[in-house]
């Protein structure tokens, strides 16, 4: 890809991070920090490339090292983050108790597998203001 | 193996990268935190299962070995982790992180054939060193491994400058001619500027550096995907940089602090104050029962954690606590500072855990005019996070951080474990205050007998 095109795309993404985080309270700010680190662990993908054209066992080792320390991120980090908001759903069920929750949205966090993904699109468009 | 055409490859990255926008996004409410994780750990396994198809990869059975070990070891850590300790975990994730990203940026510089692209590598392995080597004092910090006071010393801005002018000197010499050997020199530099970045800032700026940090390694993995051509590694690391720099900006301001300030004030010398010296002045110190007696007979409450009630991990025991007074028909409310505990939000996690109900949870802003009605206000294990020399004292460390105003309260019980100061090593005039209570000890012990001599009034 040419070098205009990934500028273009670098400061496009620059633009959306701002943006993405721009209101967030500071209950969340501890478990978006951290999700955030998760998401950085996807250097394993460039760890993964150059280990897979290592010819010379050395830089092999090197990579592969940098594979194992990008999977900590990468694993660890999503783990950790499951487990912080994880604490906010006992809270969560106690506050629908109490009221109504707001919108006729899907049970949160109540559906934890990938199909949620589909259901995220729209509602993700619809918090947008 | 066949391997992905080059436009599928591309759409499925490109479908990981909206993946992780929407996981930012879902993370700014509680409502959809957890499922907006959920989605950026299914558009990392998208990307991470897409890369061993769409390039001939040798040494897989090595790289998949690597993974495991990888997961094996930061999974169950991750999982049994006490919440009280997962600051420093976070940190410690960041750092491997950046660390993987220089390692990648080093391996990458024979291939790096234009200028631009051995800035770029220049770019990671400095920033990812720096980021790799910062996280780790600050876990060493917050794991109290080392001193969580600030760590000045004479000739620091001096030796810190010279390290910087080295590293731009070198990383101009690797951009020119793409020298191996003072690449591992830059890596070096980038170390120890990491940890004289991080070793003037006091404990209680911590968290402000691990998300500093955090968006380090984000741009350092923004700049290992230019090296690599790669434009899913350009986005991912892009929106973290650019979201962790706003959010150290929102963190830093709920403590009412500049960056800057915390990261240069040491070398200015106006964030090294605060004494060591623990005063020997009166303080009122009391007993259990007269502490339950004063909580028994109040009509108004509030509770003001801190990270001592986390340490002891005795929120079970003040959510009992708060229970047993409300059946005494008292009004009891937690007054949450926004940077309780160790990161701005960590209480309301913990608490979250000991199953205080949201609606006692009071934000700081809701409660602070509060504290004039309250007969007691009831500090747990916190100290910074009010204390006055925050609103009166301009050469403290912590002038100018919003505190809790607990001594609006008719009386003020602080559960100590000494008269040490905080996390931020300054003293508390609070505590010398005519109605000010101590009662000494461990919190959880403190609190329980407290509980009981509650239950016996």
């Amino acid at each position: 890809m040419d070098g205009i095109s990934l500028l273009t795309i670098t400061v496009l993404a620059v633009f959306v991070g701002f943006e993405v985080v721009s209101k967030v309270s500071s209950t969340l700010h501890t478990p978006l920090m951290s999700g955030a680190n998760a998401i950085h662990g996807i250097i394993l993908v460039g760890a993964i490339i150059v280990a897979g054209q290592a010819t010379h066992p050395w830089v092999l080792a090197v990579a592969l090292l940098a594979v194992v320390l990008a999977t900590a991120n990468l694993v660890g980090g999503f783990v950790v983050t499951d487990r912080m908001l994880e604490m906010f759903r006992g809270r969560r069920g106690a506050a629908q108790k109490q009221e109504k929750p707001p919108a006729g949205g899907p049970p949160d966090g109540r559906s934890p597998d990938i199909k949620a993904d589909e259901g995220m699109s729209p509602e993700g468009k619809g918090s947008v203001r | 193996m066949t391997l992905l055409d080059p436009t599928l490859t591309s759409l499925l990255y490109l479908a990981a990268a909206v993946f992780f926008i929407l996981a930012l996004k879902g993370l700014n409410s509680p409502r959809t935190a957890r499922r907006g994780n959920l989605i950026g750990a299914f558009g990392a396994l998208l990307a991470v299962v897409t890369v061993f198809f769409s390039a001939r990869l040798d040494n897989v059975p090595w790289i998949l070995g690597a993974i495991a070990v990888g997961s094996g070891v930061a999974a169950p850590v991750a999982r049994r982790v006490r919440m009280t300790q997962m600051p420093q975990l976070v940190a410690l994730f960041n750092g491997v992180g950046g660390g993987a990203a220089a390692l990648v940026a080093l391996l990458e510089l024979p291939h790096a054939d234009d200028g631009w692209m051995r800035l770029a590598v220049v770019f990671t392995l400095l920033v990812g060193a720096v980021s790799f080597a910062g996280s780790a004092i600050t876990f060493a910090k917050l794991q109290e491994l080392m001193t969580t006071r600030p760590v000045v010393f004479p000739g620091l801005p001096v030796l810190m400058g010279a390290v910087l002018l080295a590293a731009v000197g070198s990383g101009a010499a690797v951009v020119l001619g793409g020298s191996l050997a003072l690449a591992l020199v830059l890596l070096v530099l980038g170390l120890l500027a990491g940890v004289l970045l991080v070793l003037p800032v006091g404990g209680a700026d911590v968290p402000i550096v691990i998300s500093l940090l955090n968006a380090f390694t984000g741009l350092a993995v923004a700049a290992s995907g230019l090296v690599l051509g790669n434009v899913l590694l350009v986005v991912a690391g892009t929106l973290v940089g650019a979201s962790g720099t706003i959010l150290t900006r929102a963190m830093a301001a709920a403590m009412g602090r500049s960056v800057a300030g915390i990261l240069f004030g040491a070398f200015r010398g106006n964030s090294t104050a605060g004494s060591t010296a623990v005063s020997d002045r009166p303080v009122r110190s009391s007993s259990a029962e007269d502490v339950a007696v004063l909580l028994g007979y109040a009509q108004r409450v509030i509770i003001v954690p801190g990270y001592g009630l986390a340490v002891a991990q005795g929120q079970h025991t003040a959510a009992e606590l708060a229970l047993a007074l409300e059946a005494r028909g008292i009004r009891v409310d937690f007054a949450i500072h926004p940077v309780a505990g160790r990161m701005p939000g960590h209480m309301n996690v913990l608490l979250a855990e000991a199953n205080v109900p949201y609606e006692s949870l009071k934000e700081m802003s809701e409660i602070n005019s509060e504290f004039r009605t309250a007969d007691v206000a009831l500090v747990v294990g916190a100290n910074d996070v009010v204390n006055p020399a925050a609103k009166t004292s301009a050469g403290s460390p912590i002038y100018g951080m919003p505190i809790l105003e607990v001594a609006d309260a008719r009386q003020v019980v602080f559960l100590k474990r000494s008269l040490r100061p905080g996390f931020a090593g300054i003293e508390n005039e609070l505590m010398y205050e005519p109605q000010t209570t101590l009662l000494f000890g461990d919190a959880k012990e403190s609190l329980t007998k407290v509980l009981g001599a509650v239950k016996a009034l």
